[in-house]
């Protein structure tokens, strides 16, 4: 007993000796925690602030970046600087291109958001709305409404986001229940569910759609992913679902972190997994399933945006989740820019713009970094 | 022994059996742990030394019997309520390799945040203490996917420090270390039971390393309690050959007097 008492200043020795030169380690350690992230997420929300002012901006009708602005500043409450600007201006901006732009941004948020949280609850770098089904499973579910001729609105909520959110959340719970083996979510079994999963709903809403002769039109901008129907009435019809759900998802930031170890770990650390992991799929898939039922499905928004975060600015979700918002937003503004005006006057369907813009990018960070490395 | 007797133990486990689907891993193990005491737990592969860890921890439901951890139902209790009073090292798990050593270690405070509350200073502080303690101070900022097997070993037990329980769960906590190391960490396992009171169940392969440094052991075979007592009551060379069927000699070490366990090369 003697000797291991004696024994323990000997062990306490060597972190002793480390603590002064570590305590300049630590200060290198600390700042990363927190206030070093703001001048980042500012300048983030400064380009998607630029992204949408020059997307309104920029059309066929070639009107000014001042008159935009001038138009815009009108509606906010006690400004009036737009009297100059022609009444049609004041039309396109208003009525036509800012609700794109927003609907554009709104979607491109929520399949960046819902792609990180995917990917950080199934502990799966490959993870997104889209590759485990969901999206195509809310375009299912959107598909039936749709052809079914249900009115879409009721009360002023619209049908659509839930009966796309009835299809997101039936794919997730499939895919997760086939997919899952023990504790473990294997990428191959996850993959092959979700392919799976969305190959069936892919087969059912393609029938329907030659079934219907009516609606094919609307069924096949769902499946296809466009913005050229956007209305004020579109994005203030997915508010409701994309807000709350988004709060749920950024309030659990440091939760979704603990939940990256593992259940078990995470439960030994005081986190209920099966609770968090439940809320933060079912807040994703909301959101999603709100932005397919306007936007259609479009891809790699949601696998691309929060790699290329992460790559950038690492791997904790409190920067994560707000980060990929921002810059989900931004680049989906981008995407649909780019889709009306490189083919004037013939519209691109913007997720063959995200595809091919996104792509390469992510191939480049991936040389840069290998995934490994990042994940 | 009296004043101890009227504390509640620090981990009561009584005619615990769990089973993973129809087989049974442990079967009626009773078992208790003082604070200031360091048990350590030992016994052949699969006889069910982390499935105890993982019942007392609350991550798998017992089939019978119960857990008391400081006297209250651990099955009463919130995840968030075990874990402010066990925080346990696991078996290598695994851990995502982005994050750095310091935020890995950040993640023992969860059960003392609320929801919104962001790590504050004394949440940084208790991880500065932990990662000095187990000598990973040194490479906090480095991702842990950078880290060796051992890092990574002392790096989980920062966390579990940082977490702040009167009650430490390990599961092999020196099985990746240098013999350094090895000593290290039980020897700082030895402190916080003596200095802080903390008690401290750690399952322990190596039996004279477990022998060297525990107060009492317990022996587990086929999921049941074989012995319990001083190192050098439970390691008898009769049962060390009977529970772990080899050839293994039963020496004393001429400091410590307690038990060094050699295997021999198959000369007889």
């Amino acid at each position: 007993m003697n000797i291991l008492r004696r024994a323990v200043p000997a062990g306490g020795e060597a972190p002793a000796a480390a603590a002064a030169d570590a305590l300049a380690t630590g200060r290198r350690a600390l700042p990363a925690l927190g206030g070093s992230a703001w001048p980042r997420f500012l300048l983030a929300v400064a380009a998607l602030a630029a992204s949408i002012l020059v997307a309104t901006s920029v059309g066929p009708a070639g009107i000014p970046l001042e008159a935009t602005v001038r138009i815009i500043l009108s509606h906010l409450p006690g400004i009036e600087m737009a009297d100059t600007v022609p009444p049609l201006w004041r039309d396109i901006i208003w009525e036509v291109r800012l609700p794109r732009v927003l609907l554009a941004g709104l979607t491109g948020a929520v399949l960046a958001m819902s792609g990180a949280t995917y990917q950080g609850v199934f502990r799966n770098p490959l993870a997104d709305p889209y590759l485990i089904g969901v999206a195509t499973g809310a375009a299912l579910g959107a598909t039936a409404v749709i052809v079914s001729g249900a009115p879409h609105a009721w009360h002023g909520l619209s049908l659509l986001p839930l009966a796309a959110f009835a299809g997101a959340i039936t794919s997730v719970v499939v895919v997760y229940a086939v997919a899952r083996v023990g504790n473990t979510l294997p990428t191959t079994t996850l993959i092959l569910a979700g392919v799976a999963v969305a190959s069936f709903s892919t087969a059912i809403t393609s029938y329907l759609m030659l079934r219907s002769t009516t609606h094919t039109l609307s069924v096949l901008s769902v499946v296809l992913g466009s913005f050229n129907t956007a209305t004020w009435g579109e994005f203030t019809w997915t508010l409701p679902y994309v807000l709350p759900a988004a709060a749920v998802i950024l309030l659990h930031g440091r939760l979704l972190n603990v939940l990256s170890l593992d259940e078990e770990q995470a439960r030994q650390l005081g986190v209920d997994p099966e609770r968090t992991k439940l809320l933060l799929l079912g807040a994703a898939s909301l959101a999603t399933a709100a932005a397919v039922s306007v936007a259609g499905t479009i891809g790699f928004v949601g696998l691309i945006v929060p790699h290329a975060v992460r790559l950038l600015w690492g791997p904790d979700n409190r920067r994560l989740l707000p980060m990929s918002l921002v810059c989900g937003a931004t680049f989906l503004i981008l995407a649909d820019l780019a889709a009306r005006t490189v083919d004037r006057p013939a519209e691109v369907p913007v997720g063959i713009v995200t595809a091919v813009c996104g792509v390469p990018f992510f191939l480049y960070l991936l040389r840069r970094t290998r995934l490994g490395a990042i994940w | 022994m009296s004043a101890r007797a009227v504390q509640a133990a620090a981990l009561e486990v009584c005619g615990l059996s769990v089973a993973y689907g129809e087989r049974p891993a442990l079967r009626g193990v009773s078992l208790a742990l003082a604070a200031g005491e360091l048990l350590g737990l030992v016994g052949p592969n699969g006889s069910g030394k982390t499935t105890l860890i993982r019942a007392a921890s609350g991550v798998v439901a017992p089939r019978g019997g119960e857990v008391r951890v400081g006297g209250v139902d651990g099955s009463a209790l919130s995840p968030r309520e075990v874990a402010l009073r066990v925080a346990v090292v696991p078996q290598n798990p695994p851990l995502p390799p982005a994050f750095s050593a310091l935020e890995i270690v950040l993640m023992g405070r969860t059960p003392h945040l609320r929801l919104l509350q962001a790590e504050g200073g004394a949440d940084v502080e208790a991880a500065r203490r932990a990662m000095l303690a187990t000598d990973t101070w040194q490479f906090a900022d480095r991702r842990v996917g950078e880290l060796s097997g051992g890092e990574r070993q002392r790096l989980l037990v920062a966390r579990a420090l940082a977490q702040e329980t009167p009650l430490l769960l390990l599961d092999e906590p020196t099985a990746h270390l240098d013999v350094g190391h090895q000593a290290a960490t039980l020897r700082l396992m030895l402190r916080l039971c003596r200095g802080e009171g903390k008690a401290v169940l750690a399952a322990v392969h190596d039996l004279t390393l477990a022998a060297q440094f525990c107060d009492r052991l317990v022996m587990l075979h086929r999921g049941e309690v074989v012995a319990e007592g001083a190192p050098a009551d439970v390691l008898t060379p009769e049962r060390v050959r009977a529970v772990y069927g080899a050839s293994i000699h039963v020496l004393w070490h001429p400091l410590t007097g307690r038990p060094v366990l050699a295997p021999d090369g198959g000369a007889q």
